[in-house]
């Protein structure tokens, strides 16, 4: 197995605020390894993206302080850098893209401009042989008459060119990991399938690694080789794409795939996950998922049947606790709602945190170690020309 | 989960055997076109046809997807039903009765019975207003009821929405997205409408709230029998949540037919293209996927013909064997190549196709 290109070990980050400490990130281990494409997933505020700017130290500081933790990255911790030699870094080793191409492109300066400014900041050529690098990124990206895009302003671009032109940006030095922050969210389904496969092709062209942030389940699914789950913070669950799908462990993985329409699947009526995703202002104590959780509601439901039908023999029943949430009273089991459960090893190279999985408290807590490809990859046929033929 | 269920048990008993009865809504050749002006006197140069030439219906209790790509011109069509913007030809009816020929009081008693719930939960309250104003204004304006009554309507609907009737005196700043757009839902059921625009509804919305909300308005619709007309762009969801779906592209509509017909028998090549763009949420995805060249065209500029020949599939693959006579060459997404002529030269009509009774698509070579 091949040494991981980055390592997240153990990260940390506070804001401050004037009513305390927030935590956006907590105890977050992660690995990724070259020629790999790792997905973060979660729902807005889990703290998916705050993982990812830390890593290239992009937290604005105050607020934001790393409590603790390293980023591995070729050997050195991110994190200790000096800022002369982290702008190094960025744009050099590791870009980024992010979800609205209109505001991270600057208005006033041509395309071309602003891709040569990163050209020359990181490689030593002249203004010219940068012009040249600049025109070939942009053809790479599959942009029709690149020398003359090259003098266009970002405005005069739809938002598929914007984001050609960003992913152009980031990869014009060549970088050995991208960071995309989702890449299309904001474009169209057509216009999506044609990023994601531009960004799966040029990976195959590279070998640069991808650390794909994002909360749409299909992105996911067709262009991850392991994911991580996260929520209210942490990653409660990690595993290689395919296991992660047919197996998912985790009660929160686990409702979020039921509570998504799925093309074709007909279900009648979708399950949901009730109440909301906790401020992380005020996390609930313990598991931050309990109050949630259908899978704790369940046993709790159970086990406080069978302490109150055999009262005597309450020493077998997990101990319950009511609990008020989303305008609801219900029982959890007590454990779920004092005690926060840490990511363990509960299969060979499965990692989850949830108490009520078999054989968790036995399981090893180590840090997630994946250096799995995907079997599959998604076809692509240019023109239905079979179908034509039919 | 784990396979990729492409032909699964599709029966919906809830919706299968409603009665086939008259239409409640009736759109008929709608057309939306927005001025453009220039220079100082600035005199009309162009227009921007938002909507060019729509025709649907919605039957009672029943919901109608409307998907395609931003620009497409469905949230104009929403809007446009509903006189949200004024139509520049074409008729809406209402239970048979032409709504734009009502004015003043008439008017305002027939707008009881068309609603809207907007995709943005946060720009669509009025932050200075309680919740208990936002729902129990139209409330009041239409005189169902005032006072006391009032208060007690108000807290009936955010009960029946999902929540506490105590919010009434907060404000919308202190809700979560998904909240707020229950808030939303609760004024547009204030005056007990039988029809309602979605527009978008659950797009802003985190996956884990989009099925509470989904769930909400599809129990709602059963309840109090209300028609929707479901606008989105995901394509996952309208296939959920629609009786009957129509596809957009540059203002017109390129497919119609009953939900599971069009998922399962799409004809026209841009629905064909848009259902293969979705992901899989399969980690072995067994589609496979049609590339779209090209992006959507400008509204303003629309290509001649079929408005969607620059990026089709279909008419450049039957190009290929077709003789020099019956093709043109064209360029677009910086490519050159060749297409049908008939495509470039004639728009096609909404015409049935083989298939499902009510199966219509806009395509010259589709079967």
């Amino acid at each position: 197995m091949a040494s991981p290109l980055l390592e997240i070990k153990d990260l940390n980050i506070a804001f401050e605020t004037n009513r305390g400490d927030v935590r956006p990130v907590r105890d977050s281990s992660l690995d990724i390894y070259p020629g790999q494409t790792v997905a973060l997933v979660g729902e807005s505020g889990c703290g998916k993206s705050v993982t990812a700017m830390s890593v290239l130290r992009l937290i604005p500081s105050p607020p934001g302080k790393v409590l603790g933790g390293q980023v591995m990255f070729a050997g050195r911790d991110l994190l200790k850098l000096p800022e002369s030699e982290m702008r190094k870094v960025r744009g050099k080793d590791i870009a980024m893209i992010f979800q609205e191409p209109m505001t991270s492109l600057n208005p006033v300066y041509t395309v071309g401009d602003q891709i040569v400014e990163a050209v020359t900041l990181h490689q030593r050529v002249s203004r010219r042989q940068a012009y040249q690098i600049a025109e070939q990124s942009l053809r790479d990206v599959g942009i029709a008459d690149p020398g003359r895009r090259l003098s266009e302003y970002p405005h005069q671009m739809s938002g598929g060119m914007r984001q050609r032109v960003m992913i152009a940006m980031a990869l014009s030095c060549k970088p050995k990991l991208l960071i995309a922050d989702e890449p299309t969210t904001a474009l169209d389904v057509t216009i999506q399938a044609q990023i994601l496969e531009l960004l799966r092709k040029l990976q195959r062209e590279t070998g640069m690694s991808i650390l794909l942030i994002t909360h749409d389940l299909g992105v996911v699914a067709e262009n991850a080789d392991v994911v991580a789950v996260m929520y209210a913070s942490r990653i409660v669950e990690c595993a290689t794409v395919e296991e992660l799908f047919d197996h998912p462990k985790h009660p929160y993985t686990e409702a979020l795939f039921h509570s998504v329409p799925k093309l074709g699947a007909h279900a009648e009526r979708l399950q949901t996950i009730p109440g909301t995703v906790p401020n992380p202002a005020r996390f609930p104590v313990g598991c931050k998922f309990h109050t949630r959780c259908h899978r704790t509601r369940e046993l709790a439901a159970k086990a406080h049947g069978s302490a109150v039908g055999t009262a005597p023999e309450t020493g077998t029943a997990p101990e319950t606790v009511e609990i008020t949430s989303a305008g609801e009273r219900f029982r959890v089991l007590q454990r779920c709602r004092d005690d926060e459960p840490n990511l363990r090893e509960v299969q060979p190279k499965h990692w989850a945190a949830c108490h009520q999985l078999e054989g968790f408290d036995a399981a090893p807590v180590t840090e997630p170690k994946l250096a799995h490809q995907r079997d599959v990859v998604p076809q692509v046929v240019e023109a239905a020309a079979e179908e034509v033929s039919a | 989960m784990s396979s990729a269920a492409i032909e699964p048990n599709r029966q919906t008993p809830a919706r299968a055997n409603a009665p086939a009865n008259d239409h409640l809504i009736e759109v008929e050749n709608l057309r939306t076109y927005f001025p453009i002006r220039r220079g100082v006197l600035a005199r009309t140069v162009g227009h921007v046809k938002a909507v060019d030439g729509v025709t649907f219906s919605v039957k009672p209790g029943k919901t109608l997807g409307l998907v395609g790509e931003s620009g497409c011109g469905k949230t104009t069509v929403g809007r446009t039903v509903l006189r949200l913007i004024p139509a520049t030809s074409g008729s809406v009816r209402y239970k048979g009765q032409d709504f734009f020929q009502y004015h003043g009081e008439e008017l305002r008693r027939l707008r009881r019975q068309m609603q809207i719930i907007f995709q943005d939960p946060v720009s669509s309250l009025n932050p200075r207003m309680t919740v208990g104003n936002i729902i129990g204004e139209p409330i009041q304006v239409h005189g169902i009821a005032r006072g006391k009554e009032k208060d007690e309507l108000v807290a009936s609907l955010l009960q029946r929405v999902g929540l506490d009737p105590a919010y009434a005196r907060r404000y919308p700043h202190e809700f979560s997205g998904g909240q707020r757009q229950r808030i939303g839902i609760a004024r547009a059921l204030s005056l007990n409408p039988d029809f309602i625009v979605c527009d978008e509804p659950v797009s802003a919305l985190d996956v884990s709230i989009q099925s509470q909300i989904l769930n909400l308005l599809d129990d709602l619709q059963r309840e109090r029998h209300i028609a929707y007309l479901f606008i989105a762009h995901n394509l996952a969801v309208v296939e959920h949540f629609s009786d009957e779906v129509a596809v957009m592209y540059l203002g017109r509509i390129v497919e119609k037919a009953g939900r599971d017909e069009l998922y399962r028998n799409p004809k026209h090549p841009y629905t064909k293209a848009l259902l293969s763009a979705v992901p899989e949420t399969n980690p072995r995805p067994t589609r496979k996927r049609i590339v779209l060249k090209g992006e959507v065209p400008s509204p303003s500029n629309p290509p001649g013909g079929c408005p969607f020949h620059p990026r089709c599939q279909l008419s450049r693959e039957l190009a290929k064997s077709a003789g020099e006579a019956d093709t043109v060459q064209i360029t677009s997404g910086g490519e050159t190549f060749r297409v049908m002529r008939r495509c470039v030269e004639e728009i096609p009509p909404l015409a049935p196709k083989q298939g499902e009774a009510g199966h219509l698509a806009a395509c010259h070579f589709t079967e």
